[in-house]
């Protein structure tokens, strides 16, 4: 099927910020994402934060230095060809450096900076700054524009993990501590303006597992009290969803009844001299359908959040290209871009 | 031919009088935290002395260890089983305090980390009551003690520096931060230290030491240039906040490089030892290699890799190709309900195979690249840990073979 740009969850959302616990896949769900939303044709831009090379891994290229590379083409949609994704690694200190550069001409004394130290300084023993510069340089990404033009379709942030990702976003707040007036105040108020507008969504990636889902839940509740509430939720990304051969496997009535059942179709299929198989696979029936009825008590929590839930399934040797565009095509089709 | 794994066995580890800190470090969502506990409350259950330190433990897991509050002290955990009723009843509840957690065997404490509080502490053990009010009081301060960042790491190696002090365990299980990159906790004590030599702090201390733009004078241009910069970008309220917590701090930055370097010699001290957690998949295979790689490269003595959450099958000697085989066989054969179900549970099966081999190969692409590093394996679990059978169950695990 089709889809036209109008159908998507998530239309006049500029900035794209993808939170989740560790070990969900944030990195490959952001990217994906971002392949999907290229597809509409225009130019994305995928960001990281956190020093991790995690997309030039995901695309196999070299590490990324502090500048925009494309890494990949969208897939064509609707006879449109589809847009480039390019790809930035942002770093505190770069972000710092390129800052002073815009407004105060000090590229030169950058680098004597960055040698006496003030710039590990400001970015390391300042966390709130870092966060700033780092949400910066996203929502200076989503503003910039050409010939009257944005240049970017969308950003997309790989963000901080949920733990941390109310911080992260509240710029305006935890620099308010530190500055109340000056340069970094007034950045810090510009930027804090595109993430409270409709124009930013900050979107969860869980797995159907106990602790993830809560963390999502949390997550969630916790944007609502980060400052005065305006920052939106997005959609929630179950990620790595295992599925059984034939669906669903239903609980056992009688397990005893089971084995019997089995031993007779066992032997049928010349697996009858195995006297223990019987037991052991009723074993593994009965323990995949436990494994799937928590995944179910964990899909009712999700249900019960009220975002927009999408379903991405287990690739399971490792991410290359073809896997994400197999991801971003499933996201595609489930409207979330 | 697949490398040779040699194996490791935990209950050794923690069997070994000598083995006084093991810190368990990985990247997050492997159960890191789980299996910190799980080696805590094994160890106490074989008769050591415990603290567990956690980070950012899930809820009930916290609270199936006592944990219902964030306050920086070790408390006991109840329900320990000393090593006489092993197999046995679960000692009751309150036993736990008195003299059942202790004399029959071990006991177990465990700590959530506020790393705020943890650095409050330190500011009030290391100077006056008025000096320290005025650092608490600051807000640059504040912002320094309370975010994320550095902080985090920094205060659980601090913690970790305090308990071993305070020598009332005789093993301490750490549960590392979940670091944005590999080993943080390994850098920030040595970046702090760094951060309070360098010339730049000096420098901020200057001005509010000699007064004002008068100590500014005595610099030369280059450093006024500096200091009209930073200035520029944190705004000149900011950069008081930081001079007046830097001058009140002067007389604590000794100590505090002290105390990094020796939480570091600690870490690499014999008594010490690195587990690497990860899961059976290519990502945290992944940075599972970079923790085993940045260890070695400090010379932290590395036990070995936990690989946590393995699958297996009860049927391991149906093979998959076998079993997808039987399935054939069975759609050639007329439909009954028996052959409905097997077919589900073979090829159920065969799917379980396929994600053993998986995790097989994945676990042997590690091998091959670290032949030298022993491997603990641990089987997934049905259900999440919440409980301290859950913790034992997991426990009866790290044992040899």
């Amino acid at each position: 099927m089709l889809v036209s740009m109008r159908d998507t969850d998530w239309d006049g959302v500029r900035l794209h910020v993808v939170t989740g616990k560790g070990g969900t896949g944030k990195t490959t769900v952001a990217a994906a994402l971002a392949l999907a939303l290229a597809s509409h044709g225009k130019p994305v831009l995928l960001m990281e934060v956190e020093g991790r090379q995690g997309i030039a891994q995901l695309f196999d290229v070299p590490p990324l230095p502090y500048e925009e590379r494309r890494v990949a083409v969208a897939p064509a949609d609707d006879g449109r060809p589809g847009g480039d994704l390019l790809a930035l690694a942002v770093d505190p200190q770069s972000a710092l450096i390129e800052y002073l550069e815009m407004f105060y001409n000090l590229r030169q004394a950058g680098r004597a900076l960055t040698k006496l130290g003030v710039v590990d300084f400001a970015t390391t023993i300042a966390p709130g700054l870092s966060d700033v510069l780092l949400t910066g340089k996203a929502a200076e990404a989503v503003r910039r524009k050409k010939d009257g033009n944005p240049v970017y379709g969308a950003v997309v942030l790989d963000a901080p993990p949920t733990g941390r990702i109310g911080r992260f976003l509240n710029v305006s707040s935890e620099i308010s501590g530190l500055a109340k007036v000056g340069p970094i105040r007034n950045h810090a108020d510009t930027v804090e303006k595109i993430i409270r507008s409709g124009q930013t969504v900050v979107h969860f990636v869980t797995l159907l597992e106990e602790m993830p889902v809560q963390e999502t839940l949390d997550g969630i509740a916790e944007l609502k009290n980060v400052g005065q509430g305006n920052i939106q939720p997005g959609g929630i990304f179950v990620n790595m969803i295992r599925r059984g051969p034939d669906g669903p496997v239903t609980a056992p009535a009688d397990k005893t009844r089971d084995v019997e059942a089995l031993e007779v179709a066992l032997k049928a299929a010349g697996l009858g001299e195995d006297h223990g198989l019987a037991a052991d696979l009723a074993d593994e029936l009965a323990e995949e359908a436990r494994a799937e009825q928590t995944q179910a008590a964990q899909r009712r929590l999700l249900d019960a959040a009220g975002q927009p839930c999408y379903e991405l399934p287990l690739i399971g040797d490792g991410i290359d290209l073809a896997a994400l565009y197999r991801l971003a095509g499933a996201l595609r089709e489930q409207g979330a871009a | 031919m697949s490398p040779k794994t040699t194996p490791l066995t935990i209950d050794q580890l923690i069997d070994d009088r000598r083995t006084r800190i093991v810190v368990c470090c990985g990247s997050g969502g492997v159960g890191k935290t789980t299996i910190a506990a799980a080696i805590g409350l094994r160890a106490a259950e074989r008769g050591r002395h415990v603290v567990v330190l956690t980070v950012d433990p899930a809820r009930r897991l916290a609270q199936s260890m006592g944990l219902t509050v964030l306050d920086n002290t070790p408390r006991l955990v109840d329900g320990v089983r000393g090593t006489d009723d092993e197999g046995g009843d679960a000692a009751s509840a309150g036993a736990g305090a008195g003299a059942g957690g202790a004399s029959a065997g071990g006991s177990m404490h465990a700590m959530m980390l506020d790393m705020k509080r943890t650095f409050d502490e330190i500011v009030e053990a290391h100077s006056d009551p008025d000096r320290a009010a005025q650092i608490l009081a600051n807000p640059f301060y504040q912002s320094l003690s309370s975010s994320f960042a550095g902080t985090q790491e920094y205060m659980a190696m601090e913690k970790l520096g305090q308990l071993r002090r305070a020598d009332e365990w005789d093993l301490i299980v750490v549960d590392t931060p979940p670091s944005r990159s590999a080993l943080d906790f390994l850098d920030a004590p040595q970046r702090l230290g760094r951060f309070l030599d360098g010339r730049l702090l000096r420098l901020l201390v200057a001005p509010a030491k000699f007064g004002g733009k008068a100590g500014l004078k005595v610099l030369n241009a280059g450093f006024g240039m500096v200091t009209g910069v930073v200035t520029k970008i944190i705004g000149s309220q900011l950069l008081r906040d930081v001079q007046t917590f830097v001058s009140a701090m002067d007389t604590m930055f000794g100590g505090f490089r002290e105390r990094a370097e020796y939480t570091y010699r600690l870490l690499r001290m014999p008594g010490t030892s690195f587990l690497v957690i990860a899961a059976p998949e290519h990502d945290a295979l992944r940075e599972a290699s970079y923790f085993v790689e940045r260890l070695e490269r400090d010379g932290m003595p590395l036990a070995g890799l936990v690989l946590n959450r393995v699958h297996s099958s009860p049927a391991a000697r149906l093979s998959a190709a076998r079993s997808l085989a039987a399935v054939e066989t069975l759609q050639g054969l007329p439909e009954s309900d028996s052959s409905a179900l097997a077919i589900t549970a073979l090829r159920l099966h065969a799917e379980r195979m396929r994600r053993a081999a998986t995790e097989k190969r994945l676990a042997e692409r590690f091998t091959a690249a670290h032949p030298l590093v022993p491997v603990a394996r641990i089987p997934a679990q049905a259900e999440d840990v919440h409980d301290l059978d859950g913790l034992r169950v997991i426990g009866a695990t790290f044992g040899p073979g």
